[in-house]
């Protein structure tokens, strides 16, 4: 095994967390993305614009020399954590790091140009691969014909969002395909904050980016590995609140928090929020490090996070009682996207598969 | 004037060319290690230490080693070296210290810890034993219970009711207790794996001269919380490789034998992969802010996960080799001297492991100290605080 991973947060990482968590805190209440979710523009724009040009963290993963900011996966992970805690519908994760990562894997001037332009949050880009597909998995293409794309993706993560799609085709390639040159339909989705889409070409014009399977595979390694620190912040949340709550609420003449078997639900779960914060950490720093040990931190994250995100909103939900069941209250804000995040970028099943051949623990 | 690490490397220099190991008899050299203030540096000066910073004790143990100095087998006097000295430290008298502290560090006298009882285990402060003054002397009646190395050791140290007629935490005094008294009888106790790490400890009438009290009398609990904060203070320190810890065997069965492999026993034997690496990365993180001088609260859940995974990992382990699960390596009932995984079979694993969520702390209790202390949420309401112990329901 090769060194170990940093697993703490640097000093400029805790204070990238603090203007973040600030930005949030004034720009982006629960009550508001509430309301917003069920209106035609569900992302927060205003938002993405404050975060993307006004901090510049659109652009973390790109070089300098290519229009970003040169940082690491390190500290998009912080900024996924913030994000995930505020449940904040805006495509940090779509298109600053999974339409990212696809760019970085592509040479040449088209795919230069946008990486740029994705960097400076001018522009948002969407990779066109259903979201629930896990790294290394099959997915879906378009048929490539004399230069147009024709076919129909569903579950586009963000596409209603985005202004360019990353589209992989049957000849191998990966296209770039203007948001106005395709239809994009929202579906009706579990998770409202990071809705998904069907988009359909219609002979479709394209650019060339290059070759789909590497890069669609690199960037979906990337997102599973960073969804673990939005799960951490979704999971660290949903603790925080119930704790919170849980302290203040009384029913038979004392606090309900003080109740041994409330009291233990809540410890395992701060120790399981532990075990992902370290987790997640790892993940984060294999892929800044570009570590060969990389696919089995990612596989281990993923594995680990997306239960224990689950579980920290569904025990969020149950411990605030009726009041976590109504629509005002932002409990189902955290369950829904924590449900649809155990999906995306693959089950914690299929990613236990994947970590079955890296550490040569074959099926029978 | 403040020793730093240039200075400890000189005077173990020093000390390896007045005593040259290979030509050393074993005990003369930790002797004079411990006289030269090289066995815990951060002990005051006389006391075989230097007050240097703890920080720097690896500097002299590498120097050590490297010389191939005999070490004092620290495993085998663990309770000496990790409970009763950092308690005859900060309460003992001049005198005792100067008695104690050096043929306890060297290991020519084993300690062992007389506190829990079969009717105080979680509730310690609950014990019965009973110790009343007479003339310069205690007379102790009583039984404790769990005590390894009691059968083997010189000294222990005990705490005793000497008030009845206080609460329980304010009528406790803190003693040593010569284990060598005709009053002591000690008596293995056998556990499920057939062995009997641990002792039952009767006492009949001991003496203890009321020069072997640590502490006032009736400050014991506060003595004790001492000894039992030394107890927690050893993690932090390893780092584990992959697969370090119990799931290293079982992995290495499932490669190896892949006739023993079920659809059932791989999906059970990736989750449990998974939480070990993860409790491992947790445990490194740790080790990580200690390093970096930001200790967090996380500690405190290490020993609720490994118990706890330990358990499973181990259960899994006995399913997984079917018919040799139905086997176990021997039940005679032996008298070991450490306790070590390693090299034992899954069956002793499986067994032994159950005492992990036990020992130490309960998990039900440790659940309740990060409820309590890490997440603030309100404390278990008393009903036994302000009430007499010979009053209390038992």
């Amino acid at each position: 095994m090769s060194t170990q991973p940093d697993l703490l947060y640097s000093e400029e990482e805790d204070a990238l967390r603090a203007a973040v968590r600030d930005l949030l805190t004034d720009h982006c209440d629960p009550a508001g993305v509430i309301t917003r979710m069920e209106t035609d523009a569900p992302h927060d724009l205003a938002l993405w614009k404050s975060l993307a040009e006004g901090m510049g963290l659109a652009g973390l993963l790109v070089p300098e020399e290519r229009g970003g900011q040169g940082a690491s996966h390190r500290e998009a992970a912080v900024v996924l954590e913030e994000l995930g805690r505020a449940v904040a519908p805006v495509p940090y994760l779509t298109s600053a790091v999974v339409a990212t990562e696809a760019l970085l894997a592509c040479t040449g001037d088209a795919a230069a140009e946008l990486l740029t332009a994705l960097a400076s949050g001018r522009r948002i880009g969407a990779l066109a691969v259903a979201l629930n597909v896990a790294p290394g998995g099959a997915y879906k293409v378009v048929l490539h014909e004399g230069g147009l794309l024709h076919g129909e993706l569903t579950a586009i993560a963000d596409a209603t969002a985005a202004d360019v799609l990353l589209v992989p085709a049957d000849d191998g390639g990966l296209y770039a395909v203007e948001a106005d040159a395709v239809t994009v339909t929202p579906q009706v989705s579990l998770d409202l904050t990071r809705p998904v889409a069907t988009v359909v070409f219609d002979g479709a014009s394209a650019r060339l980016l290059g070759d789909a399977e590497p890069a669609v595979r690199r960037a979906l390694r990337a997102g599973a590995g960073l969804l673990a620190s939005e799960q951490l912040g979704l999971a660290d949340r949903s603790l925080t609140e119930t704790v919170r709550y849980l302290k203040d609420r009384k029913q038979f003449n004392r606090p309900v928090g003080g109740f041994q078997a409330v009291k233990h639900r809540l410890a395992q779960l701060w120790l399981e929020v532990v075990g992902l914060r370290a987790a997640a950490r790892s993940a984060a720093d294999a892929l800044a490090t570009g570590s060969a040990d990389s696919g089995v931190a990612v596989a281990v994250a993923q594995s680990y996070a997306a239960p224990v995100a689950v579980r920290a909103a569904e025990e969020a939900l149950q411990l605030h009682g009726g009041i976590g069941m109504t629509w005002e209250h932002p409990a189902h804000l955290c369950l829904k996207r924590a449900k649809a995040d155990s999906i995306a970028y693959g089950t914690p099943g299929s990613h236990r598969a994947a970590l079955a051949e890296l550490i040569d623990l074959r099926t029978p | 004037m403040t020793v730093d690490a240039t200075e400890l490397i000189r005077r173990t220099r020093e000390l390896l060319a007045a005593k040259p190991p290979a030509d050393t008899d074993r005990l003369d050299f930790l002797r004079a290690r411990f006289d030269a203030g090289l066995a815990w540096v951060h002990y005051p000066e006389g006391l075989g230490g230097l007050g240097a910073p703890r920080a720097l004790q690896p500097v002299v143990d590498a120097e050590l080693a490297a010389a191939g100095a005999p070490d004092n087998d620290p495993r085998r006097i663990g309770i000496g070296l990790g409970m009763a000295a950092p308690t005859i430290l900060a309460f003992g008298t001049e005198e005792q210290k100067r008695r104690f502290l050096r043929p306890l560090w060297v290991g020519e006298e084993v300690w062992c810890q007389l506190f829990s009882e079969p009717g105080a285990g979680s509730d310690l402060a609950a014990l019965g034993t009973r110790a009343v003054r007479e003339g310069d002397d205690w007379a102790v009646n009583g039984q404790k219970v769990w005590t390894s190395s009691a059968h083997v050791a010189r000294w222990a140290i005990l705490i005793a009711r000497t008030d009845p007629d206080v609460p329980k935490h304010k009528g406790i005094t803190y003693f040593v207790c010569d284990m060598t008294d005709p009053g002591v009888e000690v008596r293995p106790l056998r556990q499920i794996t057939g062995e009997a790490e641990f002792n039952e400890v009767f006492l009949t009438g001991v003496r203890i001269p009321d020069a072997h009290r640590l502490g006032e009398i009736g400050d014991g609990w506060r003595v004790a919380q001492t000894t039992l904060n030394n107890e927690r203070v050893a993690i932090g320190g390893m780092r584990i490789p992959r697969e370090g810890g119990m799931i290293g065997p079982v992995a290495k069965a499932w490669r190896e034998r892949p006739e023993l492999r079920t659809h059932d026993l791989h999906q059970r034997l990736l989750r449990l992969w998974v939480e070990a690496e993860v409790a491992r990365l947790t445990g490194e993180r740790t080790r990580q802010q200690l390093v970096a001088g930001q200790p967090g609260p996380e500690g405190a859940g290490l020993k609720l996960s490994f118990a706890r995974l330990n358990q499973e990992i181990s259960g899994l382990e006995v399913e997984l080799l079917g018919e040799e699960g139905l086997l176990y390596e021997d039940w005679t009932m032996r008298r070991p001297e450490l306790v070590d995984f390693v090299g034992r079979d899954a069956g002793y694993r499986y067994l032994r492991s159950k005492g992990n969520s036990i020992e130490g702390g309960t998990s039900e209790v440790l659940l309740n100290i990060v409820a309590e202390r890490v997440l603030g949420l309100p404390s278990e309401p008393r009903t036994d605080k302000d009430v007499a112990w010979k009053d209390l329901a038992r």
